[in-house]
């Protein structure tokens, strides 16, 4: 492959547990995978992707990623974010993204207060994001989800114009933890940063299950090396 | 100056853990018709008066210590 391998950065915060996933998953798909601390200022040179890995930031405390936003890296991510660049919380990152305010609503305990573990069926419900542009719309991916917070919380405004707006990017085929109208991952409206709960990282070998965390990676790689390739 | 913040589960939001401690409080025998769980933040902070600490509490809570997606907040400032 002549393609240059685009870095991603991959951040780490303290409790962050599924970062070397993440970069072995990345790498597995032709990118370059960068690990970030959480401390960085500025991401490291040449960064054309970023991934908010799953685990526990700071214990969870206060509020699952309530913390991490306030991380000095943050600041560099928004910066990122806000120039297009493409972003994917998975899981804890999905709920950084969240309180950081790139991302509408905010992740709750389960409806049935129980941690879920499961490889799920999602189905695609936009296909206007980088992440899923590979995919077909309504097509059902599985990937496995692990979490004690992931019910996805907006009210009836909020939630009506995130709808209005196609940032439902994946919903659960069956209700899995009382996410509202089962929504599994939602993007900022310009679709550059997507925030979901089930793990593609954890999704990219057969040897390992199901490989419905493929499609959605290698669209950020591909956004990535595309955003590289522009013109500055 | 001592400042205790009250967080609450906003009315109307859902609030999976109150059900689950409810449900066990029937379970000890208790007539509970509901429960709801906040949480409560302690600080001690050098302010000139308390409604400057009030202000400035009233900060902490929207930028860091309350969601206001889905909490509400009430600060407590003791008598200086």
């Amino acid at each position: 492959m002549t393609d240059p391998r685009p870095r991603i950065a991959v951040v780490t915060f303290p409790g962050s547990n599924d970062d070397g996933d993440a970069r072995l998953a990345l790498d597995l798909l032709g990118a370059e995978a960068v690990a970030t601390w959480h401390t960085a200022t500025e991401l490291p040179a040449g960064i054309a992707g970023v991934v908010l890995p799953g685990g526990f930031s700071y214990g969870d405390y206060l509020r699952c990623g309530a913390l991490a936003r306030v991380a000095p890296v943050m600041d560099a991510i928004r910066s990122f974010a806000a120039d297009g660049g493409p972003v994917l919380g998975i899981c804890n990152g999905f709920q950084i993204l969240c309180e950081a305010g790139l991302l509408p609503g905010v992740l709750r305990a389960n409806r049935q207060v129980e941690f879920v573990c499961a490889d799920v069926e999602v189905t695609v419900e936009s296909t206007a994001t980088p992440f899923t542009r590979d995919c077909r719309p309504g097509e059902t991916l599985v990937i496995p989800i692990k979490h004690g917070e992931g019910n996805w919380v907006a009210d009836d405004a909020l939630f009506a114009d995130v709808v209005a707006r196609g940032q439902v990017v994946l919903r659960y085929a069956t209700d899995v933890n009382g996410s509202r109208d089962r929504v599994a991952g939602v993007a900022s409206e310009d679709g550059n940063v997507l925030g979901l709960m089930p793990h593609p990282e954890h999704a990219v070998d057969p040897l390992l299950g199901p490989t419905g965390g493929l499609p959605l990676l290698h669209g950020l790689v591909t956004a990535a090396r595309e955003r590289l390739a522009a013109p500055v | 100056m001592h400042v205790t913040v009250l967080i609450r589960p906003k009315t109307g939001i859902l609030d999976p853990q109150g059900e689950a401690v409810q449900a066990s409080l029937a379970t000890l025998g208790f007539a509970v018709t509901g429960a709801r769980v906040g949480r409560l933040v302690e600080l001690e902070l050098d302010a000139r008066d308390r409604a400057s600490a009030h202000a400035d509490v009233e900060r902490m809570c929207s930028e860091l210590l309350a969601n206001p997606l889905i909490e509400s907040f009430e600060i407590l400032t003791a008598d200086a």
